[in-house]
């Protein structure tokens, strides 16, 4: 089999303040997939998230990034290759315009000049939010910040696009252009979320996590079918959603 | 662009006043009020003049004058200082209408009230012709440190994130049937200050966790190079150079 874009093994975490989050985490994601991180509250999701980048370092176990090992030598390219978009876009979009702002991290990466200009024209685009360059973020709807968000991490050309929450707040239409957006894509998407009908609708593969342990990996259908496994990790279905009766997409 | 979504300063326009880049803005407008504070406050004409410069520069910006006056209001308790002058000062004194004033305070509060007038005009005008961003970058041309331009910058991008966040606390405070009329209620707001500031705080780590992601190393990228043309030197020379000249002379007689 090919090299994993992510490749995590017995991932394991304690915060500084001595509070474990992840006890030996594995979670394997291939070239192209489109996988659900699900889980309650509290699970260590976004913790496994800051590991996937290297913001946070294992405390045992290893992360690889298409073989690369997640090092602080490696970093600056990890970062290119792991592209996070937060949970709250007013955390990731902090430049006074959304040219600077997707501009920031290609421009770590050290393009300049057309070549920097071209990348964030295409980012925008991907996202359809090119006419809005020259605006600052704060004057853009919560929906169009996510987008810009995201476009802020596409243009520094991600093997994999890791999404926290991406559904979250936005509305029905948002959401579904969102949707749209990253079906798109053609890069491997890592998305957490609670939005259960979002996940099945775009990731043919969910992951279960909970008090920091996989427990589930499989199908998203099968996962979200499974009702013993589904009440044992708080995870239920909204009112009047059943997997059952909707044809996979 | 619309005019909209400027911040409140900024006026839209497309006069060579806004075209010019914001660092020969910067050091003309510095320069300019350099030179005003500099004129002795006896030289009445020469303050005339500035004046007349400024509203030579205001004219081909196509700022309305009106735009202006209405933001000079943040020059209000100077005013008031200045009013206040003539009546606490000491020394010689003269009749002015109802009143008998101090000599010298009546002078100082003159070369307060003008020079603070001709600063806050002129700096009014640079705020209205140039889009904040480009005020960060002039600075930076400039060679200001580096953090103090990135500070500004986060504090312009984040002002309104955390005055919607003070709003949000009051409404909750309020809803919640709180109204804040006497020193009893102070508790409550100091509550809110410090929640506000952990808010902010938490929000600083998060920020720096997504600028770290995104390759950030101690150091924003510099990706624009608005350089200037030497004519555009040359405009940006002109006001300067007349108040030169008023201030010369104004010493000099
Ligand atoms: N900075 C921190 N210091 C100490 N403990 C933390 C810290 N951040 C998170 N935790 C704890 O680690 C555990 C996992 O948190 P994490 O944020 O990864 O959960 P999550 O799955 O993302 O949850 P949610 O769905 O609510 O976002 C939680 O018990 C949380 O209290
Ligand atoms: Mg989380």
């Amino acid at each position: 089999m090919t090299t994993p874009v992510l490749d995590v093994r017995g991932l394991a975490y304690a915060y500084p303040d001595g509070h474990q989050a992840l006890f030996g985490v594995d979670l394997h994601v291939h070239r192209g997939e489109r996988v659900a991180l699900l889980g309650p509250n509290g699970a260590g999701k976004t913790t496994l998230v800051l590991h996937l980048n290297g913001i946070l370092t294992a405390g045992a176990g290893s992360v690889h990034v298409s073989g690369l090992p997640v090092a602080r030598e490696n970093l600056l390219e990890i970062r290119r290759r792991v592209g996070v978009v937060f949970q709250d876009p007013d955390d990731q979009l902090f430049m006074p315009s959304v040219r600077d702002d997707v501009a920031f991290g290609p421009a770590n990466l050290g393009l300049r000049g057309a070549a920097l200009e071209q990348r964030v024209v295409d980012a925008l685009d991907r996202v359809g939010m090119v006419d809005f360059i020259d605006r600052p973020p704060h004057h853009l709807s919560f929906g169009q910040r996510r987008r810009v968000a995201v476009a802020t991490v596409l243009a520094m050309e991600p093997e994999v696009l890791v999404l926290d929450e991406p559904s979250s707040n936005l509305d029905p239409a948002s959401r579904r252009e969102l949707a749209d957006i990253l079906r798109s894509l053609d890069v491997t998407v890592l998305m957490v979320t609670h939005d259960l009908p979002y996940a099945y609708e775009l990731c043919p593969r969910s992951v279960v996590l909970s008090d920091g342990v996989v427990v589930a990996d499989g199908s998203t259908r099968d996962v979200l079918t499974d009702d013993a496994l589904m009440a044992a990790h708080r995870l239920e279905l909204p009112f009047g959603f059943d997997p059952r009766t909707i044809p996979a997409p | 662009m619309g005019a909209g979504h400027g911040h409140q300063l900024h006026f839209h326009g497309h006069s060579p006043v806004h075209r010019m880049p914001a660092h020969l803005k910067l050091l003309s407008l510095l320069s300019f009020i350099v030179l005003v504070v500099a004129t002795p406050r006896e030289q009445y004409w020469a303050f005339v003049v500035y004046a007349l410069l400024l509203a030579g520069v205001v004219a081909i910006s196509g700022v309305p004058a009106g735009y202006l006056l209405r933001r000079m209001v943040v020059e209000v308790p100077f005013v008031v200082f200045a009013a206040l002058m003539p009546f606490v000062a000491t020394g010689p004194r003269v009749q002015v209408g109802p009143f008998t004033v101090s000599e010298a305070g009546l002078l100082a509060a003159w070369g307060l009230l003008a020079k603070g007038t001709l600063g806050v005009l002129a700096s009014l005008t640079l705020g209205a012709t140039t889009e904040p961003r480009d005020l960060l970058l002039g600075l930076e041309r400039l060679r200001l440190p580096h953090q103090l331009v990135q500070i500004m910058g986060f504090m312009m991008r984040y002002l309104e994130v955390v005055t919607d966040e003070l709003r949000r606390m009051r409404i909750a405070r309020e809803s919640r049937g709180f109204t804040a009329t006497s020193v009893r209620a102070w508790p409550a707001l100091g509550s809110t200050a410090g929640a506000l500031f952990i808010r902010s705080y938490e929000r600083g780590e998060r920020i720096h966790l997504a600028m770290l992601s995104r390759g950030y190393n101690g150091r924003l990228p510099v990706t624009h190079q608005a350089a200037a043309t030497p004519a555009q030197w040359a405009q940006a020379g002109i006001l300067p150079a007349l108040a030169l000249a008023t201030a010369v002379l104004a010493v000099a007689l």
